[in-house]
């Protein structure tokens, strides 16, 4: 029950794209079509989903006190979780590649780009900053990842709809993208608002 | 296995500053500016902007970074093998990061407390990684150094225009010194400063929401001024 709440309130209350404003550059670039911003939200939570148990892994059996080495090893983190996930988005992208092609060149220079979403990483420093076990840190993972899974679908679907609205035409495209992502914030920090243990 | 690693020998390319190298400068300021048309760097300058000086110390280790990582990738880019070229772009990153962050603790102690974490966030700026993905992994070192200036500056650019914004309706100041709205500590019997005393400093403008309504609002003024980046569809 406890993996469950850590599962519902990573996706909704802390959503990493609408409350934390990470993974920013790719949430706007990839969300012009609800379909393509389907394939990347897909390998942002694999994505988020491997990482995370292999960096608590690393950061608990490699990294911490009670390690292998048996010493503070802590000021390696932001590089040893940057080569995990350089190496998983790697990975993706060569299957990717392989298995559908279509996929791979719309989603273009963004799927390398996977590894330096903030997102990742950032997910990846909150389960270490809020001490959480192996199973949590998987939920985390994976309620982390299908929250940004739904903020990207979400803004597409609007981007989808607003097409046919009267915007100005300089506003069009990415400046309204910008001003939505705004307005969704606003209504996220309501949510965040209500519980007073979010921060 | 040593042949197989076959580097391919070039002509000296001479270092010239035509009309196509100034294009490489210029384009990225204004056709092809990372923040507002490429859309890359976003999550870095929603953090940094709230202040003018915070931006300033970014930007210039931003385009640091970019020239540096641009010119070392474009003089590796044949020995690089393409299924690890990932790894060791962020290789090249965090050494240059470290040696940003190290740099700046040594000359402006204050400004490192004030940006740390942001300095090492550097290494997930998109700007950095998305340039060498899609320029100097392909192009000569002075050609790619050319291309890491130009994006740099654009993206202090974009990055000084929002933090003027934030800064001046959020807090009221500039570079930390007060501008408009009420001065209760500089001026002891009166609530007015000599500018706009009536001004209450807008909270929601140091929030995230706000960056996201000032770099569209940017976006906009960009698009109407320059047509041609008009999105058609």
């Amino acid at each position: 029950m406890e993996l469950v709440n850590i599962f519902i309130k990573s996706a909704f209350i802390e959503n990493l794209a609408l409350s934390y404003f990470l993974g920013m550059c790719s949430y706007l670039a990839v969300s012009k079509t609800v379909k393509t911003a389907f394939g990347l939200g897909l390998a942002v939570i694999f994505v988020l989903g491997i990482t995370m148990p292999i960096n608590w892994l690393i950061n608990t059996f490699l990294l911490g006190e009670g390690g292998i080495f048996h010493m503070d090893l802590t000021f390696l983190r932001l590089i040893l979780f940057i080569a995990v996930i350089a190496s998983m988005v790697q990975l993706v992208e060569m299957v990717v590649e392989k298995f559908s092609p279509a996929l791979y060149n719309s989603l273009g220079i963004f799927l390398p780009l996977i590894t330096v979403n903030c997102a990742i990483l950032g997910g990846s420093l909150f389960m270490v900053s809020k001490e959480y076990n192996f199973s949590e840190s998987v939920a985390f993972g994976l309620g982390g990842g299908f929250g940004w899974f739904l903020a990207i679908i979400a803004i597409a679907a609007i981007r989808e709809k607003i097409r046919y609205s009267a915007v100005p035409p300089a506003l069009r495209g990415l400046g309204m993208a910008f001003i939505l992502t705004g307005l969704m914030g606003m209504a996220f920090m309501g949510l965040m608002g209500i519980d007073p243990n979010a921060f | 296995m040593a042949e197989t690693a076959v580097v391919v020998k070039e002509k000296a390319a001479p270092i010239k500053f035509g009309k196509k190298e100034k294009k490489l400068l210029t384009d990225p300021l204004n056709d092809n500016n990372p923040i507002t048309v490429q859309v890359l760097g976003i999550c870095s300058a929603l953090a940094v902007t709230t202040g003018m000086k915070n931006a300033f110390v970014m930007a210039i280790a931003v385009i640091f970074v970019c020239i540096g990582s641009n010119v070392i990738t474009s003089m590796l880019r044949n020995v690089i093998p393409s299924q690890v070229r990932m790894i060791v772009q962020l290789v090249i990153i965090a050494t240059l990061v470290t040696v940003v962050e190290l740099t700046l603790k040594a000359v402006s102690f204050e400004s490192y407390k004030a940006l740390s974490v942001f300095i090492g966030l550097i290494i997930t700026n998109c700007i950095i990684m998305g340039r060498l993905e899609a320029f100097a992994s392909a192009n000569r070192p002075w050609e790619s150094f050319l291309d890491g200036l130009g994006n740099g500056v654009g993206y202090g650019l974009i990055l000084l225009i929002v933090a003027f914004f934030r800064e001046l309706l959020g807090s009221g100041s500039l570079f930390g010194f007060k501008i408009i709205g009420a001065t209760s500590e500089y001026l002891i019997n009166t609530q007015e400063s000599w500018l706009f005393g009536w001004y209450a400093n807008n909270n929601l403008m140091v929030l995230f929401p706000s960056a996201m309504f000032v770099i569209g609002i940017v976006i906009w003024v960009h698009r109407a001024w320059n047509p041609s980046l008009v999105d058609v569809s």
